[in-house]
């Protein structure tokens, strides 16, 4: 499996994550608990771009065992993409103020 | 390549409307366009990653129609699902749905991880011992939080009800642990990566079992901070198979979830006065039998229609909902006498607790569904100086989370545990469908106070009688 494009070393790979997480701590961190919920879903629905990688894997399968495992690494993957956008959408879609217009805090 | 350019500008832009989205949202105006940016973002990266089919491995080539057409037809079957389930799930069912798309994202990781263990080598292009440790890894973690979702999409969905409690189990789940890393690391520096497939096999099922043991002892009320943690295992995993795969927006988005879900993992652990490693590994409620204290006094009952004439002359009230309203289904009930009270001039607020529902921010959900604007939905925190102020407090279908015992008796369970103060309102009502116990399993000292009287009945008749009380009562005047 060799790569064209972005070839990470390890720590350029370890700057990555090292933001990664300080992003990810600063986005929860100020989110009013009346959202955990359907935060914690769209969260749940942003890791499902691992369908992505189990794609790209699967395209490059050699043997039938990998094959196998390949259809359900994108099956899996693709039921957590579509499933977390769809009931993260239908929750947010409910949260009403109660003036017409947005209240900002 | 152009292919290669393409996909890595796509993988760029994903990248950035995924935290884009997250940030947005991260507030109520703005939060429903947030999911629909990250959505995008999603649609980007799927549709670029089918570029790959340019740039696959030599010894891929002579496999690659059969390959796309696995890859497309799982994708459509796994869209196609997740689709019809996502829209038809009820809002009341919501946390074990998450746990289930989430477990399936860990199972996708992992999958992932067995197809870098079992390919076979390309001549020359051998990898290091981090490559094979971090697929490795990576592959732990989202096997356990696969079957580790699975099961508690299972008990939360209540097709298990039973918890696993027996003595020495820890024992048992500590040596499966070291055996499942003990093998881990024979294929990472005995085999160099590439072990014999049964090696890679038993891997997998030792960590898919691990998954299953360290769960099945977890009770229901404490899932909520088990499926936050998983949450946070899928993102961790997701982005060290980034790492392996080479692939930065994997990165990315995974390590974005795994230290957000961390972090709502210990805020929801706090919110529940309990820490992490606390949940995971104590027997919780396995001793609620035995430590009962006496609990003086009688549970006085009352009608449903002197309750909402006496909080229809009320100044205000404030609106304990739990769980046990989501069940009856009485929220829009709820809403609609809520209604009332604010047209006779009467002050109402709903106040939240941190776990109320199955999952933080649960209950906030369910009345939303309702119709219940946000700004009258106060945090615990926000409204807990408030009671004293209340004529009434109403709690409809909660119970753990409003028992004093929780402040007073240190023999009890959810001793800690922070609470409404529902208590401390002049008169305080609760709606409760027979004499039963919460989802903890303790009996709750509220129902027995000098000022508490219990409307015994389903919430959803409770509502109604409510309403008509209240409608008899202002049609009368009129």
């Amino acid at each position: 499996m060799e790569h064209a494009g972005t070839v990470l070393t390890g720590f350029v790979a370890l700057y990555i994550f090292m933001l990664a997480a300080f992003t990810g701590y600063e986005i929860i961190g100020r989110v009013p608990s009346i959202l955990h919920t359907p935060l914690m879903s769209g969260s749940n629905f942003v890791h499902g771009i691992v369908v992505v990688g189990a794609i790209y894997a699967t395209l490059n399968a050699t043997s039938v065992l990998e094959q196998a495992i390949g259809f359900f690494g994108v099956l899996l993957g693709a039921g957590n993409a579509a499933g977390g956008y769809v009931v993260t959408e239908r929750m947010l879609e409910m949260f009403k103020s109660s003036d017409k217009k947005p209240a900002g805090k | 390549m152009n292919a290669q350019l393409l996909i890595e500008v796509s993988a760029l832009a994903a990248s950035f409307l995924f935290i884009y989205g997250l940030k947005r949202m991260s507030s109520p105006v703005t939060a429903r366009s947030g999911i629909v940016v990250a959505g995008y973002g999603m649609l980007v990266a799927v549709l670029a990653s089918f570029l790959y089919t340019f740039g696959v491995a030599e010894a891929a080539k002579p496999h690659l129609t059969t390959n796309a057409i696995i890859a497309v037809v799982a994708l459509l079957i796994g869209v196609g699902w997740a689709w019809r389930s996502g829209k038809t799930v009820e809002m009341t069912a919501m946390p074990q749905m998450v746990a289930l798309y989430n477990g399936m994202g860990g199972g996708s990781a992992a999958a992932i991880a067995a197809m870098v263990l079992l390919a076979v080598p390309a001549e020359g292009a051998s990898h290091g011992s981090l490559h094979y440790l971090v697929t490795v890894f990576g592959g732990l973690i989202g096997a356990v939080s696969l079957s580790g979702s699975l099961i508690a999409w299972a008990k939360l969905d209540g097709r298990i009800n039973k918890t696993l409690r027996m003595t020495g189990i820890q024992a048992i789940n500590g040596s499966i642990m070291l055996a499942t890393i003990g093998i881990g690391l024979y294929i990472v520096f005995g085999a160099g990566g590439h072990a014999p497939a049964g090696v890679t096999v038993a891997f997998f099922a030792l960590a898919l079992i691990f998954g299953v043991m360290m769960t099945m002892p977890i009770g229901g009320a404490d899932m909520p901070v088990v499926i936050s943690l998983y949450n946070a295992f899928t993102g961790l995993a997701v982005g060290l198979e980034g790492y392996v795969l080479n692939n930065p927006a994997l990165m990315i988005a995974g390590m974005v979830v795994g230290s957000a879900g961390t972090l709502l993992t210990l805020l929801m652990a706090k919110a529940m006065n309990r820490s992490v490693s606390n949940v995971i590994f104590s027997n919780f409620g396995a001793a609620g039998d035995e430590q009962q204290g006496e609990i003086k006094g009688s549970q006085k009952p009352a009608e449903a229609g002197d309750a909402a004439v006496n909080m229809r002359y009320a100044s205000k009230v404030i609106i304990a909902p739990g769980y046990g309203l989501a069940v009856a289904q009485a929220q829009h009930k709820l809403y609609e006498f809520v209604k009332l009270l604010q047209d006779a001039g009467v002050e109402v607020k709903f106040a939240i607790h941190p776990v109320a529902g199955r999952m933080p921010g649960h209950m906030n959900v369910l009345l939303a569904e309702a119709g219940v604007p946000y700004d009258i939905i106060y945090d615990m925190e926000d409204i807990n100086g408030e009671f004293k102020e209340a004529d009434v407090a109403i709690v409809i279908g909660a119970n753990d989370t409003v028992n004093p015992a929780a402040r007073t008796n240190k023999s009890s369970p959810i001793y800690g545990m922070p609470i409404l103060n529902v208590d401390h309102a002049k008169q305080v009502y609760v709606v409760k469908r027979g004499q039963g116990k919460g989802y903890s399993g303790v009996e709750n000292e509220l129902f027995f106070a000098d000022n508490t009287n219990l409307v015994y009945g389903d919430a959803q008749k409770v509502m109604v009688s409510m309403i008509q009380a209240i409608k008899s009562l202002d049609g009368g005047g009129h």
